[in-house]
């Protein structure tokens, strides 16, 4: 919104009216509209009903124990299994992408094309058909495994973008100091390659962790038990139970406690990284 | 005994050819200094001893072994051959000590207190031992150079390679890297060195080898190619090295 009033400020005065001034009622205006846009908002809510549905403390406090021992530790659980796996397959194919190899390069490639191109959600209904193309596969752990296996496949894709584009930051004198050591290359790579590639995407990295905190709700659709739920079908199951809907507000709230500290963490990073540049 | 032998070396990047046919050796014990304009390929030259640049065609032989021969382990025989950058190229997330130690280890396969006093050994050599815990953005580039040279002895190697060394650092700097590389030659180590430091080649190397246009054009005594070059083109060359803006 300021944008545009300083935009105005940049042409030539007109109609006798100094910039400044036209400025200030600009502005006014501005604050005007929100003001009528929040009374109106305010007047048309039903107060009564919302304490009542949404902040029902009576029906919150039901969900207390279970929402933290149960559904939020369920939802680290598959967001930091899912983001090992994500990780280490990750890495895999940013290697992938440099190899010499020219079908390791083109895996890598229409891999990450095909699970950044799929909506989540599609991986996770087909995970539970996997064993029809391999007669026999089990996922060990059963949903906690297929949830790694989901939210891993999905997050390999984005994490093995960040991680080329770290491999390439790392100047290439670097490698040239390992080899002419008389370290092997992939030794080269392991000792003092990655390390500062890793080092340089950790602020996208924990972006990517955000991404699959939210991403874990998906797990849903893999059928779980009770003692599986995660944050959001357990507020969703809890809301159904006492026909309210506040369980769902709280989940929600319980993500943000884990979101945006982390969020925050990561733009702490990266701007730490921008000054050390 | 010749340390380094090089036969007919060709290098070509694409369409352009950069070292077209070179020839010549290094004696052990020697130190070599390659002079020349930029571009004369004196820097690819070096880089392709050690082959870090894989030559067109000709041979790299160090101490009777052919390094181009394809059956021949290049990690192996890197290990023999300390290089040292123009950009330093100390590994940032690593201390200074350990940036020392990591090859020990991980390719001689040293224990951790046997490389760690190799490492102290050497840093000593270079001035440096109260730098051993500091991380290499903490030092300045000629204390960077210098870590960069231990770290390379730290291998034992039978031979240095020195790409334009002190060419990337503020001349107040330029002294004490020179100093180490002198200490160095005195002791017997072989030396090819890539340089703009007349004076350093003038008064350190055994031979001179003036390079131009990816070919030797002189290859003598320093009091020979410095002091009286033979060429119109070392004679161009060294007038505009010595008498900048004249």
């Amino acid at each position: 919104m300021t944008s545009v009033s300083d935009q105005q400020t940049a042409l030539p005065s007109r109609g006798g009216l100094s910039p400044r001034k036209r400025q200030r009622i600009s502005r006014g205006i501005q604050y005007g509209l929100l003001l009528v846009i929040v009374v109106v908002l305010a007047s048309l809510a039903d107060w009564g009903a919302i304490r009542e549905s949404f902040l029902n403390a009576t029906v919150a406090g039901k969900s207390l124990p279970t929402l933290f021992t149960v559904a939020l530790r369920n939802t680290v659980i598959y967001t930091l299994t899912g983001y090992v796996l994500g990780f280490a397959v990750g890495m895999l194919l940013a290697l992938m992408r440099q190899s010499s190899v020219a079908p390791y390069r083109w895996i890598a490639a229409g891999y990450v094309e095909v699970f950044r191109g799929l909506p989540a959600l599609v991986i996770f209904l087909m995970i539970g058909s996997l064993p029809l193309a391999f007669p026999g596969l089990q996922v060990p752990g059963q949903v906690y495994g297929q949830a790694a296996l989901g939210l891993g496949l999905v997050s390999a894709a984005y994490m093995a973008e960040t991680f080329r584009a770290g491999l390439q930051a790392v100047p290439k004198g670097q490698m040239e100091a390992a080899r002419s050591l008389g370290m092997p290359y992939m030794r080269a790579m392991v000792s003092i390659v990655i390390p500062q590639a890793v080092r340089i995407v950790i602020p996208p990295l924990t972006n990517e962790l955000v991404l699959l905190f939210k991403d874990s709700s998906l797990v849903l659709f893999l059928g779980v038990t009770a003692e599986q739920v995660e944050l959001a079908k357990f507020g969703n199951d809890q809301s159904s139970t006492f026909a309210n809907p506040t369980p769902i507000l709280v989940s929600g709230l319980t993500y943000l406690l884990i979101t945006i500290p982390l969020g925050y963490a990561a733009r702490r990073l990266e701007a730490r990284q921008g000054a050390a540049r | 005994m010749s340390t380094v032998e090089i036969r007919k070396l060709h290098k070509s990047f694409g369409k352009l050819e950069v070292l077209k046919g070179i020839d010549f050796t290094v004696e052990s014990g020697q130190v070599v200094c390659v002079i020349g304009p930029s571009g004369s390929g004196k820097s690819t030259l070096l880089r392709c001893v050690n082959l870090l640049e894989q030559p067109t065609s000709g041979q790299v032989i160090v101490d009777g072994t052919e390094l181009t021969d394809p059956d021949v382990d290049i990690d192996a025989a890197r290990r023999r051959l300390g290089m040292v950058f123009q950009q330093f190229n100390l590994f940032p997330h690593l201390t200074v000590l350990r940036n020392v130690t990591i090859a020990q280890e991980r390719v001689l396969k040293r224990g951790r207190a046997e490389a760690v006093r190799v490492a102290r050994e050497n840093l000593e050599r270079v001035g440096l031992i109260e730098k051993a815990d500091s991380y290499p953005a903490q030092l300045s580039g000629g204390q960077q150079q210098r870590v960069a040279i231990a770290r390379a002895l730290a291998m034992n190697p039978s031979l240095m390679l020195f790409d334009e060394p002190t060419s990337a650092l503020d001349p107040e700097l330029v002294g004490d890297v020179l100093s180490v590389m002198r200490q160095l030659a005195e002791d017997g180590m072989t030396m090819l060195v890539v340089t703009h430091e007349m004076s350093f080649a003038r008064e350190v190397a055994d031979r001179v080898v003036f390079m131009d246009k990816g070919v030797i054009v002189e290859d003598g005594p320093p009091e020979q190619v410095i002091a009286d070059p033979q060429h119109n083109r070392t004679r161009e060359f060294l007038h505009r090295v010595l008498h900048p803006g004249v």
